[in-house]
């Protein structure tokens, strides 16, 4: 259970609510239309495939509870497997979903 | 209605978007419910939802809370897990960065991984698309996508215990970031750029507050830009 008062609740709360706004807005909003240098551009290009990754990977081959986990990782091979094939974010998340609900009820 | 170029791209949004309803839904009412459980009234879990409208991060915090930590690490922990965002923002800048100040900010608060992913996508396989089209696209994802996030997150903390929370739904979340990936390893460059961050962010799992991902996607955007560099140097040798 949660001990800390409804001040501290609310302290946490606006505070993770400003400071994600403000790291939201920092290149939107004080850079806006100027213009970016080329080689800037090159790098923000790779942004999803540099962040998302870092963010899975993790919970797939790190010290979580669920890591190493047999199922969890054939789906997340057979999500990155038709996504590389299809070229299609919908099969991809179909596939890998149907088979990590499918197989997890099948296998209980 | 809907008959302007943006409008249509708004249009478009909504319907890319909705696979990643199936998603976010469970995981907000899930959210909500084992807010509730943890003892927050509707109100505070309905301020996490709304205002700081970031899953990863209010269910980082969430944790901490339970475990009773100081406030100041629950807040550095979540703001931490919050900081990609940063990186989202300077990506998303070259492509709605001539819209009014207000646009901006808004576009601002919606700035969670689904929205910045499947726009990322979109501008990279259309760059003729106006920035008010852009725009529309990236409001037509974030704001349907937004609303079913209050929504779920509501009903599961009215519902609170009625909710089964152990459905392995912590596994979808990853698994749609997997499928917008996936398609955009086109090139050795962005191949290359993602094995490094994996890699890394394993080898720095002993860094604070997650703050091994940062260092890792940093590392990773250089090297995905420098073997982009690299090809297109020896494509000109040959």
């Amino acid at each position: 259970m949660i001990e800390a008062t409804t001040g501290q609740i609310w302290t946490i709360i606006l505070s993770m609510a400003a400071g994600t706004f403000l790291i939201r807005f920092a290149f939107l909003g004080f850079v806006g239309d100027r213009p970016l240098p080329d080689w800037l551009l090159r790098l923000l290009r790779y942004t999803p495939v540099a962040v998302l990754p870092a963010v899975v990977a993790p919970m797939l081959l790190g010290h979580g509870e669920n890591a190493f986990d047999p199922l969890r990782l054939g789906c997340a091979a057979a999500t990155i497997a038709v996504g590389i094939l299809t070229r299609n974010v919908l099969w991809a998340i179909l596939i890998g979903l149907g088979l990590f609900f499918g197989l997890g009820a099948l296998i209980g | 209605m809907f008959k302007s170029p943006a409008s249509r791209q708004f249009l478009i949004g909504i319907k890319d978007g909705l696979p990643f309803h199936i998603v976010l839904w469970p995981f907000a009412a899930i959210f909500g419910a084992i807010a509730t459980q943890a003892g927050l009234n509707i109100v505070e879990v309905m301020g996490f939802s709304v205002l700081v409208i970031a899953g990863s991060a209010q269910l980082a915090a969430l944790q901490l809370m339970t475990e009773n930590a100081p406030t100041v690490i629950v807040i550095a922990t979540a703001l931490a897990v919050n900081l990609r965002m940063g990186m989202y923002s300077a990506s998303i800048t070259p492509h709605i960065g001539k819209s009014s100040l207000l646009t901006r900010a808004f576009a601002a608060y919606m700035l969670y991984d689904q929205p910045y992913a499947l726009s990322t996508i979109k501008f990279e396989k259309e760059p003729d698309l106006t920035v008010s089209e852009k725009l529309g696209y990236f409001f037509g994802v974030a704001i349907p996508l937004g609303i079913g996030w209050y929504a779920l997150t509501f009903t599961g903390a009215v519902l609170g215990e009625k909710i089964p929370t152990d459905l392995g739904v912590d596994f979808a979340v990853p698994i749609t970031f997997l499928a917008v990936v996936s398609p955009m390893l086109k090139t050795l460059a962005h191949l290359a750029a993602a094995l490094t961050s994996v890699v890394l962010v394993l080898a720095l799992s002993f860094m604070p507050f997650g703050s091994g991902l940062l260092v890792a996607a940093a590392v990773a955007l250089v090297v995905g830009a420098q073997v982009e560099i690299w090809m297109e140097k020896r494509k000109a040798a040959l």
